[in-house]
This record gives structure tokens, sequence and C-alpha cells, in this order.
């Protein structure tokens, strides 16, 4: 069967599936034997199925992580947390939409959740703000983290915006400042910090609530210094340039391995976590464990320790 | 062609005759504010502020050195560290010619210059950033020679300085460079727990990830009259917000009337005013010792 929102790069993918579909209506109705060629075209198009996901160009992997399927932050609160408590409010001045969080527990074990949040339905993203915080976001973050560090509660968040919200509010209330301080504050909280990029990392918006002791990502999702359109637009001047951006901006999880910047990939299905949720929640669940239980012995020195070093590390440079 | 493309096309003729003084030597200099023709060598006196509508016009790292420390006491650190293309970055022109420009052009290695240095007779850990060395972004060797000036602070227990202008983070280096945003406010975070005072200069301009991580963070956030300081660029707000901004957004005035600043400090107040807070924060630290 077709999914209703397939991708472009998927487009002779469905083609075949289609194709397999008309030899099936046409076998029935005329009471033909065609289970070869079905066959035949079914092993085609799973071919065909692994060679475009083992060779997806950036730029596709971008289409994957803003896949409108894909799970969301309340999918894994629902489906991987149990008894959540929602929240709200900065404190100062409103409660942001655009970024969730309270308690829930994970395996019996109370943990602080924290994860900007898209919506589903146009009314819901419209209510989110499309998953882009404004400086309350952030500084409910840090209220959240505070409380949970009160009490030696770990915490979790979920990283999926594509950047804090540029607006005119949002800078008069010192977005740029919120961030900043969730970047130094983060440094000194006590309990671990597990950060993982569930779909779009953007900028400095996603990196104001990534700053754990472990930092992962899903395989197709993607953590970017700016958006490859956004790039695009500044160093070529033309926003149709953003799969070149894509390419040179290294997004993709794979790179980001590779050059340290997140420390682990949590598996997806081959087509993507909108395909199988249940999948990715499992997946999720045993990477999260696992990282919990590591550092259940750290000491709060050795927390901070660890958690200063492995940013301290980042960046490379020539020293002659 | 018709009547009105000839008066547009008189009209941009005359603007670029207007904007071009025919002079040799570089004798004369025209405002970019209010327009006045000013003589090169008054202006430099004046520290490249107009005398007639006091424009800060932005200086270079080393302008600004001289104008900020003590004479000679400024020893220079991490001066060798070059930026590194670990991407093969290539936009309109690859990154490595870039880097190749950007040397020749500020005779700098990158975008900062660190160093220990004395205001007023107190010892500083000082960092000064160029915006003329690629619209002064942060990539990996600003991000590692903040940090260890930062951490070298902390180690001596001095009060560090961050004079910046910067346009954010250097697309080229990637999410190595996002990643200096963590890595600074994180030296600044242990810097903060040893007591030790920070006061952040942001300079025409400030916007980005620079904005977002240790300039915003000084226990002390000055800046210049009129200097363009924000997180998003204006245009690309405008594009979001579909309203035109308001007159004075994102300049020193209007963050001050949003609580983002402490103090306005004109250029020739910047020294004695860091020479004093500097004093101020040290003197009960010295007394008990």
């Amino acid at each position: 069967m077709a999914p209703k929102n397939y991708l472009d790069f998927e487009k002779p993918i469905i083609q075949l599936y289609e194709k397999i579909e008309e030899l099936k209506e046409l076998s029935n109705a005329d009471n033909l034997d065609m289970t070869s060629d079905i066959e035949n075209l079914k092993n085609k198009a799973e071919k065909l199925k692994q060679k475009i996901y083992e060779n997806l160009e950036p730029i596709q992997v971008v289409k994957l992580s803003r896949h409108p399927e894909r799970p969301i932050t309340s999918d894994y609160i629902a489906n991987v947390f149990e008894d959540f408590v929602e929240l709200h409010g900065d404190r100062v001045f409103a409660d942001d939409h655009a970024m969730i969080g309270g308690f829930a527990k994970f395996e019996g074990k109370p943990v602080m959740i924290i994860g900007q949040q898209r919506g589903k339905t146009t009314k819901e993203k419209i209510y989110r703000n499309f998953a882009m915080p404004q400086p309350e976001g952030y500084r409910k973050a840090l209220r959240l983290m505070r409380l949970a560090e009160k009490f030696d509660i770990p915490i979790v968040t979920l990283i999926d915006t594509q950047g804090a919200y540029p607006g005119l509010g949002s800078e008069e209330r010192g977005v740029a400042e919120a961030i900043a301080m969730n970047l130094r504050e983060m440094m000194g909280i006590t309990v671990p910090i597990i950060s993982i990029v569930i779909g779009e990392g953007g900028s400095g918006g996603a990196l104001g609530i990534a700053i754990g002791n472990t930092v992962a990502m899903l395989n197709y999702s993607i953590y970017s210094v700016i958006s490859p359109e956004g790039c695009a637009a500044i160093l070529w001047r033309d926003a149709g340039m953003a799969p070149t951006a894509a390419h040179n901006l290294g997004i993709v999880s794979a790179k980001l391995k590779e050059l340290g910047i997140v420390d682990a990939i949590i598996e997806e299905p081959l087509e993507g976590a909108h395909t199988n949720h249940k999948k990715v929640f499992t997946k999720f669940r045993s990477f999260l464990k696992k990282e919990l239980t590591k550092y259940e012995k750290y000491s709060d020195e050795k927390l901070l320790e660890q958690r200063y070093n492995r940013f301290r590390a980042l960046g490379k440079i020539k020293e002659a | 062609m018709s009547i009105l493309d000839w008066f547009a096309k008189k009209n941009s003729e005359s603007t670029v005759k207007a904007s071009k003084l025919d002079i040799p030597g570089n004798l004369w200099i025209k405002c970019i504010s209010c327009g006045d023709v000013l003589y090169s060598k008054d202006f430099e006196q004046n520290q490249k502020v107009c005398p007639k509508c006091s424009h800060h016009f932005r200086l270079t790292s080393k302008e600004r050195l001289d104008i900020t420390v003590d004479k000679g006491s400024f020893k220079e650190i991490n001066q060798d560290l070059e930026p590194f293309d670990s991407l093969n970055f290539c936009d309109i022109k690859p990154y490595k010619e870039r880097i190749v420009a950007a040397k020749k052009k500020t005779g700098m290695n990158d975008a900062i210059i660190t160093g220990e240095a004395k205001i007023n007779g107190s010892k500083v850990a000082i960092a000064i950033m160029d915006f003329g060395y690629m619209g002064g972004s942060m990539g990996s060797v600003v991000g590692e020679k903040i940090t260890r000036l930062i951490e070298l602070a902390t180690k001596k227990g001095l009060p560090a300085i961050i004079m910046s202008s910067s346009g954010g983070a250097r697309m080229q280096e990637g999410m190595n460079s996002l990643m200096q945003m963590a890595k600074t406010s994180a030296a600044l975070y242990r810097h903060k727990t040893k007591k030790l005072l920070f006061i952040s200069v942001m300079l025409d301009p400030t916007t980005g990830g620079t904005t977002a991580s240790f300039a915003m963070l000084g226990d002390l956030n000055i800046t210049e009259p009129k200097a363009l300081i924000g997180f998003a660029g204006p245009r690309v707000i405008e594009q979001t917000i579909k309203q035109k901004l308001p007159k004075n957004f994102q300049r020193s005035e209007y963050l001050q009337e949003h609580g983002m600043i402490d103090h306005i400090v004109t250029r020739h107040e910047m020294k004695n005013f860091i020479g004093n807070i500097v004093e101020m924060t040290n003197f009960y630290k010295l007394e008990k010792k």
C-alpha cells in the first residue's frame, strides 16, 4: 500500500507498489496467475528501497526529519513514559506552548522531561508556534531543570525545533539571553542530563536545551548550525541552493557522530520513524535506560566534570 | 527609454558621484551617519567617533585594544591558533580561500585577539573580536581562544573582559561552530563559581550565536551608543512577523529600555568605565587578602 504522505525521492518506490496493486487487481479480475510477476516486482521494490535509503542525500534526510507523521515530543511522553504531569510557565511572563515539560516516570522511576513541541494539525501547529520557543520556553526549561536537580531527578530533553522564534517580542524579552543562560547554567546542574534530537535540531534554539552528559540523535534527525535554507540564502544568496548547503553543513547523524558532536545514534526503521512509531519507541526506551543506568553511579562532581569535558573537547583547529 | 527611466538613471548616476570624494590619499572621510566631511587625522584622533553627530564607527581589534588597555601592558596568548576546514566547505568560494583572504585583509589568524593586560593598573584577561575577519564569526578558533582565556582567568583569579562584534556562528564550520557557544558558556560557568567578574562589551554589531552565548552572560552587559545587538537579524524578523519593526529596534538604547543592557558607554569613557568597575569589584577581595 502506498502511504499518503510520501516524499519526492520515494516516488520510484511508490510507482512500483502501484504497479503491484494493478497486477493484483488484474489477476483477480481476469483470473490469471501473476504470482511470479508480482513477486519479482516486490523484490525489485525492496531492492530499490534499500538502495534509495542507504544513499540518502542530506536534503532528503532533512525532509524525513520534518515528516508530518514523525513522532513528536508528546508521542514519546505518551508512549515511553508514564504518569506525565505537565508543569507550565516561566514564573516571569508566560507559558510557552512551543516548549513542554514536567515530571514523568520512566521504567518506574521519576524523570524530568522537557522538549520542544510541534503540533500535528494546523490548529495545533499554530498553538505550538511551530515548535519555535520564545525566551519563556528556555526560562521554563531551566526552571524545571532546577526543580529536578533539587530532588536528584534525572533530566531528559527532546530536541525538535527549526530554531528559537525570530519575533519582535522574542527579541525584546531577550531570547539570546535566555538561551545563553541555559548554556551556562546547565553546566552546573548536578543530575544526569540526556539530550536526544528526535527531529530537527535547529541552531541555538536547539542547543538551548541540549547540554547533556549524553547527546544522541535519531538516525534521520538533523542537527545544524543554521537551516540549509537559511544558509543557502545567506552564502549563496539563493534559497534554492539548500540541497548543496545541506550537503556542506554536515548535518546528518553519521557525520555528527564522526565529528563527536553526538555520542550515539538511535536507529530508525529503514523508511523513517514515521513508518513504525512502535519500533522507534522500543529503541528509544532501551537507549535511555542504558544511559540513565550508566550515570546512576556518578557523583555530582563527576557528572559536572564529564559534561564540561564533553563540550570542552569540541571544535577543530590548527595549532602551530 | 521612457522619461521615467531617464530620470531614474540620472538619479543613480548622481548618487554614485556624491558618495565618492575624489581626493587622493584618503585625507577626508565622509560620516556614514550625518554625511559630514571629516579630516581623517581629526577623525582618527577622536577614536573614530564623528565629532559632529558622535556616530561610533567600527574599529579593528588592534585599534580597540590600543584605546582600552594600559600602554605596553598587553601580552597576547594563543595567537598561533588557525582555522581548520574540517568540512571541506564550499559555498560560492571554498572556505580555505576565505581563510587566506581574511588573513590577507586583516593580518590576523582569526577573528579575535586574546591576552592578559592592565586597565588603569588592574590586571584583566581580555578578548577583542574583529568584525573585519569574516564578519567576526565564531568558529572553532574563536571559541577555543575565548575558552582558554576564561580558563586562564579562572585559574589566576582575573576579571574577564570580552569585547564582541560578530555576526554569530561561522556557518563554514558547521556544528563545530555551534558547539563553541556551549564551550565558551561552560567556561564562564566555572569562572562565575569562583566569584570572578565578567564584563561583556557588545559592540556594533553583535548578533546570532555570539549574543546567544558568552556575550549576554556578563555580570555587566555594556555597549556603545547605537550598536546593533540581537539574536535574529532584522530582515529575518520582518519576514517572519510581516510587520515593520520599530525605530531603533535592536539598537543599544532599545535594549537598555528593555532591560538587557546595564549601561551605554561612549567610546571615550569606555576604558575608565571598565577600570572603575574592575576596581570596585576588586575592593573587598583585595582587602580580604
